[in-house]
């Protein structure tokens, strides 16, 4: 169980080696190997949903996989968001709805969204409330989290239809 | 900024007021925050605590050599290794009163419930110091376990602490006012007794506690850095323990995942691991996982009160004789002590409501459970729920509607010093209740209500008026009798060489925003913008003493210090630009954009960078009764009994008589928390509290087996509501200016929790007013509506026609 192994995991487009005992999770080799701590630990039993990350662009609980597991796969974390220390539309729009309060589940919820706004960018108002029942905030009452996304994805329909020739 | 531009409010300010985009959204947003387990020190240990597996038992031994023996255990420790002094909390109250108790860092001799520690492993990384806490071996002498008011208040019941005879820790009659049984003797409308009861709830934050502490040589200091409410709170129960001097201690806080009052009390884990990192003179961190933070960490809100009250037939209420329990649990949190709940609900169990006489007995009982500590609301939730029955009860005996016999019993005039000797400030209690009515009425509820009952469907309103203390001071705070008194903060703001300040607060944010609010209120009090006002706080180094964040203080008490500092600094800044312009100080003002101009000829003004520069780097040219140090600080304190906020929370459910479920259709919340300084912040406090409440009245509990054992570990088996369960909420906002406060603002942290419980339970039972069910305990399970349904058929089977 205490043996290592080295492995390489592909996180934000870059590639970090790691030498791990098989039982750790990747979302603890995501925070205390690589030192990506956008992703929390809030339950470490697959149920908050503090620790979604985006693995080949599922959200995923890093607490409920194996870093071994997860070579050859793509990994996307929070720190992916945004450019040039810019922040995403997304972000914009939960700092515009105060979609966040303690910001502790945040990242979580970034993620979910993230990748749940890729697969169904037309979600309306309520498939977008139930997929957020995924993860839990303690702050928020959730309103003001499914406005963001709500937001994020008209205005991203909104600028598909305007670039569409 | 364009996109909430600052407005100016009128009241001469033009930051407070405006939904300015969040100082702290950035870095939380992008994954930078620092929460306590993402500082990583070089060698740094991991902790993981031994747990009791059973709820009363003496020790009768601890074997650790197997935890020793496991590669990378680096030390373990038994209470008896460590020799911390206890943690004990005392009211300053008469022995037939109160029962000083201890709880020791780790269990000593006995434990007293399930999942309190028993000893410390120490090992390389925290896998491994879990795998060592596995293979400790405690020998238990089992004793029997006491886990409800009426195992705990029987006779010869086995006592969980010698220290309190009976089970009792605190039993106070705190009001007999004369005329109550003669109001009930008297009573000309009706007399209703209402038994209600609330579970015990887990404030859980979604962080749960955490602590890294380390040794640091060159400040002579443990640096504690951890995740708590109140720094200096812990800075003082740690030195005290730790028998050291306060100065060798410095507790800071980073970013913090939520609070809600369990972190504003001092565990005992965060003492154990600081005492292991001075010993090793390493690093040692404990992240508390979330099975001990279901099982070990502080509960809260178990309480049963029998409530009875008198009516005269105008429906007004002339007597209130309340018995109040609240189950704290194995030990009394420090420094707010077992009384925190029980002397919170006798002393403001009236309410909103005009009551001539009053009697009440309150009693704490400890218990088998894990211990308790204030949550969000602190008893309010509770009392609040326990009048607001009442007065639904009393509505439905005198066939009167139960908005009107509020309206008739409401305090409307203001001030109101109530039978419990309370002063209430002015609010908008009457006018909150018509608000939310007319908001219900104007969007067709009531019609829906009732078309929907000659369709068979369970659809009921429910509304719940309430105020809230807040901005206790230390005045209030003494009335409780505690030797551990919290109430005034202390701010002190700082400028430097180019004119932007820094000020340091003892508050602690933990999701109230106030780096964006307190730096609003000093932006407009100096003119400045609200991005050259950067706040620290949360650090015992920087400020000689404050109270942290809890009973939503932070504002009012706070921004009260925040804003007096500010001045004192503008007038500072203003005796020196009158210096340096050459004219009297009368002839200066703060002009708003960040500079002090001349009054009689406006065209003559320093800048604050002019003054700053001057100060700092050019010190000669001062006044020579100035100090070059351009800093000011200030302490405030709400006089008296604080002030109240006040709302009505009014909301539409239907029940499901196939399943039980209850649905919220439509929720209003009508507040007055006096000057906003920030409305979205308001409104997201007012939202999340609500979603807590919802959450206590329809869904999560703690409960225990006859032998202790907690029925919630996990996530599975404690509900926590999500997006789903929690509906949109509309929050509106009546203004009622405080004269107690410095910036106008009474506290908003936690009506939203007080409120919904009875709100909730109110429209539960108005949907099902044509079965005969009445509801009086939360949560309201799936299952306890079908009981309910059920039983009432069979009462209406068994009752001859």
């Amino acid at each position: 169980m205490n043996d290592r192994h080295l492995i390489v995991l592909n996180v934000n487009g870059e590639d970090h080696e790691a030498l791990v005992e098989p039982r750790k999770t990747l979302l603890d080799v995501l925070r205390h190997d690589l030192g990506l701590t956008g992703a929390h630990a809030g339950c470490e039993h697959g149920v908050c949903g503090a620790c979604t990350v985006l693995v080949d662009g599922e959200p995923v609980r890093a607490c409920l996989v194996f870093a071994v597991q997860a070579e050859a796969a793509d990994i996307r974390t929070v720190e992916s968001l945004g450019r040039d220390g810019e922040l995403s539309d997304l972000q914009e729009a939960f700092r515009e709805h105060h979609g966040l309060q303690c910001g502790f589940c945040t990242p979580g919820f970034l993620m979910l969204a993230e990748g749940f706004l890729a697969q169904q960018p037309d979600a309306g108002r309520e498939e977008i409330r139930e997929a957020l029942s995924a993860n839990l905030c303690r702050c928020t009452g959730y309103q003001t989290i499914v406005d963001a996304v709500a937001a994020t994805a008209a205005r991203r329909l909104d600028t598909e239809r305007e670039t569409a020739p | 900024m364009s996109d909430a531009a600052p407005q100016f409010d009128g009241r001469g300010g033009r930051w407070v007021g405006a939904s300015v985009p969040r100082r702290e959204d950035p870095r939380l947003l992008t994954g930078r925050g620092r929460f306590v387990d993402d500082i990583q020190l070089p060698g740094t240990l991991h902790a993981s605590f031994v747990r009791s597996t059973v709820a009363h038992a003496r020790i009768t031994g601890i074997d650790l050599s197997a935890t020793l023996a496991v590669d990378g255990v680096v030390a373990a420790y038994t209470a008896a290794d460590l020799d911390l002094g206890d943690i004990v909390a005392l009211l300053d109250r008469p022995p037939e009163e109160f029962a000083p108790t201890a709880m020791p860092i780790l269990a000593r001799e006995k434990v007293r419930f399930v999942g309190e520690p028993v000893a410390l492993v120490v090992a390389r990384d925290p896998y491994l110091a879990e795998d060592g806490a596995e293979l400790a071996v405690v020998d238990y002498e089992p004793l029997p376990a006491i886990v409800s008011e009426e195992t705990a208040l029987a006779e010869n019941a086995p006592l969980v602490h010698e220290e309190a005879p009976g089970n009792v820790l605190l039993d106070v009659s705190m009001f007999d006012t004369p005329g109550v049984d003669e109001a009930f003797a008297d009573a000309s409308g009706c007399v209703v007794e209402v038994v209600t009861r609330s579970g015990r709830q887990n404030a859980l934050p979604l962080e749960t506690r955490g602590v890294i502490a380390s040794w640091d040589d060159h400040d002579d200091q443990l640096l504690v850095q951890m995740c708590t409410q109140v720094p200096h709170q812990v800075r003082t129960a740690l030195a005290r323990s730790l028998r050291v001097p306060e100065r060798t201690v410095r507790v800071t806080v980073p970013d913090m995942g939520g609070g809600f009052g369990q972190k504003c009390v001092v565990g005992r884990e965060e003492i154990a691991v600081a005492a292991a990192a001075r010993r090793l003179n390493r690093p040692v961190k404990w992240i508390e996982d979330r099975r001990e933070a279901l099982t070990a960490g502080f509960l809260a809100r178990e309480q049963r009160y029998r409530t009875r009250a008198a009516f005269d037939a105008d429906g007004r209420i002339t007597a209130l004789d309340v018995d109040i329990v609240c189950d704290m649990g194995a030990y009394s949190c420090y420094p707010f002590t077992a009384g925190i709940e029980p002397l919170m609900a006798s002393a403001e169990m009236p309410s909103v409501y005009q009551v001539p006489a009053y009697r009440v007995r309150a009693r704490a009982i400890t218990s088998n459970k894990a211990p308790t500590a204030p949550y969000r609301g602190v008893s309010r939730p509770q009392y609040v729920m326990a009048i607001e029955r009442v007065m639904e009860r009393a509505a439905r005996e005198l066939g009167v509607d139960p908005l009107d016999i509020r309206r008739r019993n409401l305090i409307t005039r203001f001030p109101y010093t109530g039978v419990n000797g309370i002063t209430y400030d002015p609010g908008t209690y009457r006018e909150s209740l018509d608000l939310a009515e007319a908001t219900l009425r104007d969007e067709g509820w009531y019609e829906l209500r009732d078309s929907a009952a000659a369709e068979g469907r369970h659809i009921g309103i429910g509304f719940c008026c309430f105020s809230e203390r807040t901005g206790y001071g230390s005045e209030a705070f003494a009335k409780r009798k505690m030797t551990v008194v919290p109430g005034f903060d202390i701010s002190e703001i700082r400028m430097d060489t180019t004119g932007s300040v820094v000020v340091t607060s003892g508050t602690v944010n933990h999701g109230q925003s106030h780096e964006t609010t307190l730096a609003q209120i000093v932006a407009d009090r100096l003119g400045l913008h609200v991005d050259q006002v950067k706040l620290r706080q949360g650090d015992t180094e920087r400020i000689a003493y404050g109270w942290g964040t809890f009973a939503s203080r932070s504002v009012t008490i706070g921004g009260s210090a925040v804003a007096l500092a500010a001045t004192r600094l503008g007038e500072l800044l203003c005796r020196i630009a009158a210096h340096l312009l050459d004219t009297s100080p009368d002839n200066v003002r703060l002009d708003g954009d960040g500079g002090v101009v001349q009054i009689d000829d406006p065209g003559r003004r320093a800048s604050f960078e002019e003054i700053a520069d001057v100060a700092y780097l050019r010190s000669h040219l001062l006044p020579k009764d100035v100090e070059p140090t351009l800093t000011a600080t200030a302490s405030f304190d709400v006089p008296g009994d604080g002030t109240f906020s006040n709302a009505t929370h009014a909301v539409v459910v239907e029940a499901d008589p196939g399943t039980g479920g209850v649905t919220i259709l439509r929720y209003a919340c009508v507040e007055d928390c006096g000057v906003v300084i920030h409305p979205k912040v308001v409104d997201g406090q007012c939202r999340g509290g609500i979603a807590q409440g919802i959450a206590g009245a329809l869904f999560e509990e703690v409960t225990y087996a006859d032998n202790g054992e907690p029925s919630a570990a996990s996530f599975i088996d404690y509900l926590v509501p999500t997006a789903t369960e929690i509906p949109d909420i509309t929050v509106s906002h009546l203004e009622t200016p405080c004269a107690f406060t410095e910036n106008g603002a009474k506290g908003a942290g936690e009506g939203g929790t007080i409120g919904a419980p009875a709100a909730v339970l109110n429209a539960i039972n108005d949907a099902l007013r044509h079965t005969g069910v009445e509801l009086d305990t939360t949560p309201v399970h799936p299952q306890t509506v079908l009981a309910a349904l059920d039983a009432a058929a069979d009462r209406e089977m068994s009752v001859p026609s």
